[in-house]
């Protein structure tokens, strides 16, 4: 394979480092590469603070009649801890992923807007800030330092000023009225790089998964994020100029609230999922050394759960009292989401069919998240109907399956892309030992925390209870739960610990360490600021494998 | 490769990307004013405060027309016709926002209906208001042009740029068409 070099100006090499210097340069940056990784790496400082917050309230719920936490903090620890994990944890890390991995993948040398691509990390990041600022100015019932305490859908009439004094609940729509200005930016961003400049030869039909899959999830933010914006920018009116949009006295509908908040919220769930199909699409056919099974359905499976996701939000209403003809509708609806899902739980199990699979960390992480992700549409499926749903909404039931989806699911590709693209982001390898370990302990302590939760739910535990009293059959089920975090916490330690270490004593990785096929791997790692001297030609889906394997290419068939 | 490898411009789909984007906002505005038709409990209500904002309409509606005749004149490479044409345009949608300034403020002074008022006056001054902070917008944008361009900047070479902002004047006037459909058509 010919390896594209990379000659470091005589100039760069000579300026000594410092600190300041480099602090400037990556103030000023806008290149993709560095804003990804930025991106990323506030995305982990979040997951670690809102991961924190879980842990505290799990230590809470560990025995029944705790006192570990007054209930009005355990109100802003839930509520901190959904609105850092879906907005400043999901969503910066898919744009950090898409930054990063987009233009390396169809041999660009930036995104189609650097300066844009920087506003929108800029803006996420002060927004993300400005979230946790109201811990210090924030004001609420309690006076100073009173962080959101309404619940990350912050479900009106409780957001309005007469349930809602001071100030603590405007940081919270502030806040996400900015993550959500940057996710558009860098939406738009997405969705011109791979339209726009995508190198020879790399036709739609060629394009990786990945991009393919983040120029979907970037369409969904254009179509579902304006609406939150909006709900965001009538609670304003309504709490600042006396609007009353929501407010029920005047006319107002808190159901409509509702109505707008999910029809953001559900496309967000599949905004959040999709990037890790993306990241497993690319990973499992490295790993089982076949080329993906079904490429165009999973593509057209791809673009229908997009199509479909805008139409299901309601299922998150069914206990509201809707219409049964409302009702079935969304049930319907809902269901018809696990088709195109269940096709793409079948291509990736075709594609380890008969495979050579290696089992190293990034596979591990993908196989697991193959089954938790098929349980977690399980219960998806059960709570999407709607007799179901009423008996069990608002239960730890629901709580057990949307962290399912999100832990088990996302949580898991986006730590085997982690595992899988470090060494082109760093030029090491992240250690295989400490990342079984790291994988391994994660396993059982999500399992032990959210499968025993589905049976809390079941037995009529309530979410968002700050305490419980004995004698209701929760108790052993809420201590199996707090003991996995402790599992869970150890593996992060191992996670934290690995990139660390591995940063500076990482085995070096070389410019393709897992004998992978797309662009990203045919230029060093890291890679240059201008990414490729010369882009590969592209004449199939599978460019580095035509490169290694002139006398097989897959042009030939494809 | 055969043929030559040709993209569309990346401008051109940024652009789109934020009429689509801008249009899902303003869909959830629309959608509030007819979720709320009726629903107000006292104070004025659409049909005894709203006049039928014809001149105001034309205004807008014509301005599509002479943007079109600046980027005709830009093609044609006469600075003169294209500036002329541009300061129309900026005029007309000048003309539209005091208009609508006029009609808030004989909606505030006389018909005492403010945003605080009821349901009607909330959800008429977020969707009217959020549609003429684009015309303010686009009469920023407008003056920056007519600025550059008076300050000696020959404008010849921005036709590409130009028609951006264009495709943007286009969106903001295909907007009002719906707002006026739905304020002052239907919900009158």
């Amino acid at each position: 394979m010919a390896t594209v070099g990379y000659i470091e100006p005589e100039r760069e090499r000579a300026a000594p480092w410092t600190l300041t210097g480099t602090l400037h340069d990556w103030l000023v940056t806008v290149d993709h590469k560095r804003l990804g990784l930025m991106y990323i790496a506030s995305a982990l400082i979040f997951f670690v603070i809102a991961g924190a917050m879980a842990a505290a309230m799990r230590a809470q719920l560990a025995f029944p009649n705790g006192t570990l936490i007054p209930p009005a903090v355990f109100n802003r620890l839930f509520t901190m801890h959904g609105t850092s994990m879906v907005f400043l944890v999901g969503m910066p890390f898919l744009a950090g992923l898409a930054n990063y991995l987009v233009p390396l993948m169809i041999g660009a040398r930036d995104m189609a807007f650097p300066r844009l691509n920087a506003f929108g990390f800029w803006i996420f990041l002060f927004g993300g800030v400005l979230l946790y600022f109201s811990y210090i100015g924030g004001e609420g019932l309690a006076g100073h330092g009173t962080a959101p305490d309404v619940g990350w859908f912050a479900y009106s009439p409780l957001t309005e000023h007469a349930f809602s004094r001071g100030t603590s609940t405007d940081y919270w729509i502030l806040s996400i009225l900015l993550t959500g200005i940057g996710s558009i930016s860098s939406a738009i961003n997405v969705i011109a790089t791979t339209l726009s400049m995508r190198c020879e030869g790399m036709t739609l039909e060629r394009m990786p998964l990945f991009v393919w899959l983040m120029l979907v999830v970037s369409g969904m933010i254009l179509i579902a994020l304006p609406p939150l914006s909006a709900a965001q920018i009538m609670l304003l009116l309504d709490r600042y100029l006396g609007a009353r949009f929501f407010v029920p006295e005047a006319g107002g509908s808190a159901v409509l609230w509702q109505h707008f908040f999910w029809i953001f919220g559900h496309p967000e769930v599949y905004i959040l999922m999709l990037p890790g199909f993306a990241c497993a699409s690319e990973i499992i056919p490295v790993f089982s050394r076949k080329p993906m099974f079904g490429r165009a359905a999973m593509i057209g499976a791809s673009v229908s759960i997009g199509f479909i996701s805008m139409g299901v939000w309601a299922h998150h209403m069914f206990s509201v009292g809707m219409t049964s003809g409302a009702n079935t509708f969304f049930v319907v609806s809902t269901m018809l989401v696990g088709i195109p899902t269940g096709i793409k739980i079948f291509n990736w199990l075709a594609t380890m069919y008969g495979g050579r699979i290696r089992f190293a960390t990034p596979m591990l992480f993908c196989i697991a998240f193959l089954f938790q992700f098929l349980v977690a549409g399980l219960t998806g499926i059960m709570l999407a109907a709607a007799p179901f749903d009423w008996q069990l909404t608002d239960s730890y039931f629901v709580v057990a399956h949307f962290h399912y989806v999100l832990l088990g699911g996302l949580l898991f590709t986006l730590f085997a892309a982690i595992y899988y693209w470090f060494p082109k982001a760093t030029g090491r390898m992240l250690d295989e030992t400490l990342g079984k370990w790291h994988f391994w302990l994660l396993v059982v302590g999500f399992h032990l925390t959210f499968d025993t939760l589905h049976f809390a739910g079941t037995l009529g535990m309530p979410r968002r209870i700050y305490t419980y009293p004995a004698g209701r059959g929760w108790e052993e089920i809420n201590l199996i739960a707090s003991i996995g975090v402790i599992v869970q916490g150890a593996a992060v330690l191992c996670f934290v610990w690995n990139v660390v270490r591995s940063l500076g004593h990482g085995e070096p990785a070389g410019d393709d360490p897992w004998d992978a096929w797309t662009l990203e791997w045919a230029t060093s790692s890291p890679p240059p600021e201008y990414n490729f001297v010369t882009v590969p030609e592209v004449r199939s889906s599978r460019p580095l494998w035509d490169l290694k394997h002139p006398d097989d290419p897959d042009w030939k068939y494809e | 490769m055969s043929e030559a490898w040709t993209l569309p411009d990346r401008g051109r789909i940024g652009v789109i990307c934020l009429i689509v984007t801008e249009s899902a906002l303003f869909a959830i505005f629309v959608v509030a004013y007819l979720a709320y038709l009726g629903a107000s409990r006292s104070g004025p209500q659409p049909k005894d405060v709203l006049e039928l904002p014809l001149w105001a309409t034309a205004c807008l509606l014509s301005s599509s027309l002479t943007i079109v005749f600046a980027e005709r004149a830009l093609h044609r490479k006469r600075s003169g016709a294209f500036m002329a044409w541009l300061v129309v345009t900026a005029a007309l949608a000048i003309e539209f926002l005091r208009w609508t300034a006029f009609e808030w403020r004989r909606l505030i002074v006389v018909d005492h209906l403010t945003i605080a008022t009821n349901l009607f006056g909330t959800t008429f001054y977020s969707l009217v208001g959020l549609h003429a902070s684009h015309v303010i917008v686009g009469v920023v944008l407008f003056a920056i042009v007519i600025g550059v361009g008076l300050r000696g900047r020959s404008m010849l070479d921005q036709a590409r740029r130009f028609q951006f902002l264009a495709w943007y004047w286009h969106f903001v006037d295909a907007v009002w068409v719906v707002v006026f459909s739905v304020v002052y058509v239907v919900g009158r």
